[in-house]
């Protein structure tokens, strides 16, 4: 093995690194057939449970369940990611990473299009199931339940990238769930209508980002098409991903302590 | 030929206790050089430091002309850190793949430095059902794959049998005579005399910056060993006098 002159090493094409991850996290996964099985049924189960709760109200069910859409991938794949990236961190992986030619932001996108990708099929299944089997009624299209999902979990991956930054340890790393996910989950209009929160929490919930998904995903319950809030929505929660993996990338240091 | 590694004045603090003491050394190229020295001496926070990943408090660390962990050096600079930085829920070949796709060399890069590496065999193996000794060997072989100028090495060799220990000392040899410059940190002393060069590490300051015939000489005994406890007290008579 001879060393190689500087103008002559090989180089990855831009972009081909971030294929790199997204490739690598989906072959971790698939080495991993129990997560596989716990990410996609784990969510319908939890939807079947809710129908069996509801069964004399339907229409609760059809407003919860809907919601529920949103909510599942959003916090399975904050923690599947956080959790990631912090074995990452630990294993000395990530360290490694840092001396390679990989970028920050190829690192991060590469994550967040890995498990974006594996949050989609979630989605998929969860939506087909909570409309084929468990009789989920909505108004509006189904692409857009199940695009409103994806783009809500990618939101979830980022979270837990920027979070898994502050995160020393698996124990830190999981309270961060009840922290940053469940004030959403709370304050997303889900449990109370947003109109009825005293002043100072609708001021807190227009800027969670959850509370934008969760917006559309009831505008597709009550609109047979698609509306242009919905698409204001979704564009709002895929900026408060962006904006987050932003973070992620100015908060994850090449150099440490 | 200019030095491959060049350091002045380097601290590093880490929490509030000073790790390294003011560090200044020059690591010719085509060699290996052996950091070695007693664990806690800060071998691996210098080692860190040569790749770019360490908060440096003041000092400069100079790799093949340019200031450590640049842009442009991350492709000439291989880094394997002292537990393997492999991922265990990966194949040896699946590993070696994912970094060769970062360097930009092609999935034929990787199995050859996987091959090289002894872990043909091995290669369809998910890491973590490997042994340890096996486990280092794939962490070695994503390093080798880029063929990188400079080798930074952190205890390649803890946990090995003696036979592959040999071996792996072979390579690093080989890899130097085509112009590689490898850095092999250990704290076993009976590894120096593997070394062309060795630098003396203990409690953050450098004893010793010499091939290992100077330090036989210097210190008048054959036995490396017992060399470096004679450099050591050799140093507190010194701080004494």
């Amino acid at each position: 093995m001879t060393a190689i002159p500087t103008h002559a090493r090989p180089h990855a094409a831009p972009g081909a690194t971030t294929l790199a991850v997204t490739a690598r996290v989906l072959r971790q996964l698939r080495h991993d057939p129990r997560t596989i099985v716990l990410l996609l049924v784990v969510p319908s189960l939890l939807l079947g449970l809710m129908d069996a709760l509801w069964t004399g109200q339907p229409q609760v069910f059809d407003r919860v369940g809907l919601v529920m859409l949103a909510i599942f991938p959003f916090v399975v794949m904050f923690l599947v990611t956080s959790i990631a990236m912090l074995r990452e961190r630990t294993s000395g992986t990530l360290e490694r990473l840092l001396t390679t030619p990989l970028p920050r932001p190829a690192l991060l996108l590469g994550y967040g299009a890995g498990f974006g990708l594996a949050a989609a099929v979630q989605a998929a299944v969860t939506t087909a199931v909570g409309f084929g089997l468990l009789g989920l009624e909505t108004a509006g299209p189904l692409g857009w339940v199940v695009l409103i999902a994806m783009v809500d979990a990618v939101l979830g991956v980022a979270l837990g990238l920027l979070c898994s930054a502050f995160a020393r340890s698996e124990f830190q790393a999981v309270q961060f769930m009840p922290v940053v996910v469940l004030p959403q989950v709370f304050l997303c209009g889900l449990l109370v209508p947003r109109e009825q929160m005293a002043g100072w929490l609708q001021a807190i919930s227009d800027v969670l980002p959850l509370t934008y998904a969760v917006d559309a995903l009831q505008e597709v319950g009550s609109s047979s098409a698609a509306t242009g809030r919905m698409g204001l929505d979704l564009a709002v929660v895929a900026g408060g991903a962006l904006l987050a993996l932003v973070l992620a990338a100015a908060t994850l240091r090449r150099r440490t302590s | 030929m200019d030095a491959a590694v060049t350091v002045t004045d380097l601290v590093v603090d880490r929490g509030r206790r000073r790790v390294l003491h003011g560090l200044s050394f020059a690591v010719p190229p085509g060699q290996v050089t052996g950091l070695l020295g007693p664990s806690g001496s800060g071998k691996s926070t210098l080692l860190r430091a040569l790749v770019g990943v360490q908060v440096v408090r003041s000092g400069e660390v100079t790799v093949l002309g340019e200031p450590a962990g640049s842009t442009p050096l991350r492709s000439r600079v291989g880094y394997v850190t002292q537990a393997p930085s492999v991922y265990a829920d990966l194949t040896v070949r699946e590993n070696a793949r994912f970094f060769a796709a970062l360097y930009g060399v092609g999935a034929a890069a990787a199995d050859r430095a996987v091959a090289d590496v002894g872990l043909d065999d091995a290669a369809g193996q998910l890491v973590r059902d490997l042994s340890g000794g096996q486990m280092g060997r794939a962490s070695l072989a994503c390093a080798l794959l880029a063929a990188p100028e400079v080798l930074v090495l952190d205890e390649p060799t803890v946990g090995l049998d003696p036979l592959l220990r040999v071996e792996l000392w072979n390579q690093f040899h080989a890899l130097a005579a085509t112009g590689t410059t490898l850095l092999v940190s250990s704290h076993v002393m009976d590894e120096a005399g593997r070394c062309d060069r060795l630098l003396l590490l203990r409690e953050g300051r450098l004893l010793a910056d010499s091939t290992p015939a100077e330090l036989r000489v210097r210190t008048g005994t054959d036995d490396l060993e017992e060399a470096f406890l004679r450099v050591v007290r050799e140093q507190r008579t010194g701080v004494r006098a």
